[in-house]
């Protein structure tokens, strides 16, 4: 026996239309967590990514330990894609530390809350946003949107790097947006390539004036700076990248209201007219409707007694009245 | 072209507009790339390396920044807006691209009969109240709660209550449309899969006893957990009887059996049913054609029972005399007190059932 499985309370039911797919989507939530054993390099790095894209709930950190996340073994994402469907995250970090893979650092993608793709690194060197002091003056504003630069021919030439570019894009970009404030422009990650290693820096950006229309750009390192080496990665599969790249077809045409038309008719289009108030209307008054003219015409057709007009008939009264009154 | 090697990658027209800056340019994602630069060499000191790595950032987000401030923009009271092409480099979705939902099995006949949907309008005039009122929901026109009086017809069966039937309808009405609804998303789900229900609804299994599947949990109340209590008590071989017992413990609310009296004062409801159960079955019996309700089958048997016992009766009959004779002649004495000779059998008391009519009452 089947039965419909209804949302009780209208609350419920937003937040299941939130996590529908829709052809426009979401801003990716990050999910960010670590496993058993854990440095705390790793775990200042968590934090500050965590600060990096906490605005507007994009991402949820979870403190407590996690013995069976293990993103590169099967069988150990089992418990990764459960969480990234309670928490409707399609990015995570998890965090490690062991004697092999020492301050590590797994980056990956979630596609329909499945394992889209992984990538290791592990941390190297790393300076966070508080050492830097990422609470003065030129810290970035909160959830600003940031700009990205890659330095390197490594971030074409070799498939991991080129898989942590899109990574980092992915993870830091947020939402999409149609327009950006040129003043709002406040941060940067800067990849640049070093051999088998990647530095990562998040910068502030400094808009000087140079005497033209573009402005003069400084930098100023407001952490996190992470000096990233590549372990192991794991590529989504032909069919998998086939399906999740999958763009949806979008009509440019935007629907024109009131205005249609054939090719008889050609292109026709609707006014909105509003109702007339014919009652009230102030219509130019005729001459031949005044009154005067109207009782004159009167006089005239022969019921004046022999007056020339009522005028004359309203003295001729008027004199008598006076008469009768001293007389 | 500068990065047209992958079908994924950028292709001709992100190739930088400038030949005099062979860096690639997302817009969209604010996002600059320099692919002829061959990155910081590793071996120099650290300090030098974030100077350097500093040095090539700034030198391309000068030219990002070159791009955005030449960008048509318009003049906002918190700043210089400027609006971005779309963004070219891919990236995968999260989530797969919504499916339509398909068609219920009223829009495909409709589809086929040609029926299309006709706009009707928000208000209508109820001649009831005399006034425009609006189609649905509140005070809404011919609203079946607002008729005061039905009038009866002829067809009106007796003691019916139109008002009754009338909810009674409306459920019949709904209960229908929700199995009708459920049938849909079935059938949706077996066409386009999971992702065909909508995104707000699923389709659960409910648990059935009989499969083994486990029941919801139902919160006990107290009165459940004294009444188990009470049945474990007793389900002893002497029914609890001689159990201890514990301090506190009860007795079962309703030991021994569930007699269930009609109650014979007359009243509605079940004030009538003592007397309903006795006509039910006078009139079964006393009616004209009751004949009807015999089991021919039960009289046939038992008239060839009787017919069975009537042939041995006589077959003993004629062997009591023979054996009588012998008796008497071998013993010359009276026959046994015990003996049943000459009586009826006494199996004939036991078969000779009068026929008995089949009925419920």
């Amino acid at each position: 026996m089947l039965r419909i499985v209804k949302p009780k309370t209208k609350r419920a039911k937003r937040e299941l239309e939130k996590r529908a797919p829709k052809l426009e989507e979401n801003v990716k939530k990050l999910l960010l967590l670590h496993g058993t054993s854990v440095s705390s390099v790793v775990k200042a790095v968590i934090s500050d990514i965590y600060h990096l894209k906490k605005t507007g709930r994009n991402a949820i950190k979870l403190t407590r330990k996690n013995d069976n996340v293990r993103p590169f073994e099967s069988g150990g994402e089992t418990s990764l894609e459960f969480l990234s469907q309670k928490t409707d995250c399609s990015l995570f970090a998890f965090g490690s530390h062991s004697k092999k893979r020492p301050h590590n650092l797994v980056l990956g993608r979630m596609y329909d809350y499945h394992v889209y793709d992984l990538i290791e690194v592990g941390i190297d060197q790393y300076k966070s946003i508080a050492s830097l002091g990422g609470g003065r003056k030129l810290a970035p504003q909160e959830g600003s949107k940031p700009c990205f630069v890659f330095v390197g021919e490594a971030f074409e030439a070799k498939e991991q790097f080129k898989q942590l570019k899109e990574i980092i894009l992915d993870l830091f970009r947020g939402e999409v947006v149609e327009t950006v404030n040129l003043v709002g422009l406040d941060r940067v990650f800067v990849c640049v390539a070093a051999a088998d290693k990647v530095l990562l820096r998040h910068c502030g950006i400094r808009l000087m004036k140079s005497g033209s229309k573009v402005p003069a750009i400084e930098l100023v390192e407001v952490g996190p700076s992470l000096d990233l080496t590549i372990r192991r990665n794991r590529l989504p599969s032909g069919d998998l990248k086939k399906e999740a790249m999958k763009t949806p077809f979008k009509t440019t045409k935007k629907k024109v209201k009131n205005v249609s038309g054939d090719s008889f008719a050609g292109k026709v289009g609707r006014i909105y007219v509003p109702r007339q108030e014919v009652e009230g209307m102030a219509l130019t008054k005729m001459k031949g409707l005044k009154r005067e003219r109207r009782e004159a015409a009167i006089w005239r057709s022969g019921d004046g007694n022999g007056m020339k007009s009522p005028r004359d008939h309203k003295l001729l009264q008027h004199k008598k009245q006076r008469i009768d009154k001293y007389s | 072209m500068l990065l047209g090697a992958d079908e994924g990658g950028p292709s001709a027209e992100l190739a930088p507009s400038e030949p005099s800056l062979p860096y690639y340019i997302d817009l969209g994602n604010l996002l600059v790339y320099d692919p002829t630069h061959p990155g910081i060499s590793p071996s120099s000191s650290r300090e030098d390396r974030d100077k350097e790595c500093l040095e090539a950032g700034r030198t391309l987000m000068q030219a990002l920044v070159e791009k955005l401030f030449n960008l048509p923009s318009t003049l906002d009271r918190v700043g210089r807006l400027v609006n971005l092409p779309a963004t070219l480099t891919p990236l995968p979705r999260e989530k797969p691209l919504p499916k339509p939902r398909p068609p219920t099995k009223w829009e495909i006949f409709a589809r086929e009969k040609g029926i299309t949907k006709r706009k009707r309008s928000k208000l209508d005039f109820d001649e009831m109240s005399g006034e425009w009122r609006r189609r649905h929901g509140y005070k809404r026109v011919a609203d079946d709660n607002d008729i005061p009086v039905i009038e009866a017809k002829d067809s009106d069966g007796l003691g019916e209550d139109p008002f009754s039937k009338m909810n009674k309808g409306k459920k019949e009405r709904v209960a229908k449309q929700e199995k009708n609804q459920l049938q849909n998303l079935k059938h949706a789900i077996k066409v386009g899969g999971k992702g065909a229900l909508p995104s707000t609804l699923q389709l659960a299994a409910t648990s059935l006893p009989i499969m083994g599947a486990k029941d919801t949990y139902k919160k006990l109340r107290k009165d459940d957990i004294s009444q188990a209590a009470g049945l474990a008590s007793t389900a002893t071989a002497s029914g609890g009887k001689f159990d201890r017992k514990v301090p506190g413990e009860k007795t079962l609310n309703h030991p021994g059996k569930h007699r269930k009296f009609l109650p014979v004062a007359e009243g509605k409801g079940q004030g009538n049913e003592e007397k309903n159960q006795s006509n039910r079955v006078l009139n079964k019996v006393l009616a004209r054609h009751n004949h009807d309700i015999l089991d021919v089958n039960k009289a046939v048997n038992v008239y060839t029972a009787e017919e069975e016992s009537k042939r041995a009766r006589e077959k003993w009959n004629e062997g009591a005399k023979k054996r009588k004779k012998v008796h008497n002649d071998r013993m010359g004495k009276k026959p046994r007190q015990n003996d049943r000779m000459g009586k009826k059998p006494r199996h004939n008391d036991r078969t000779g059932k009068k026929p008995s009519f089949r009925g419920k009452g």
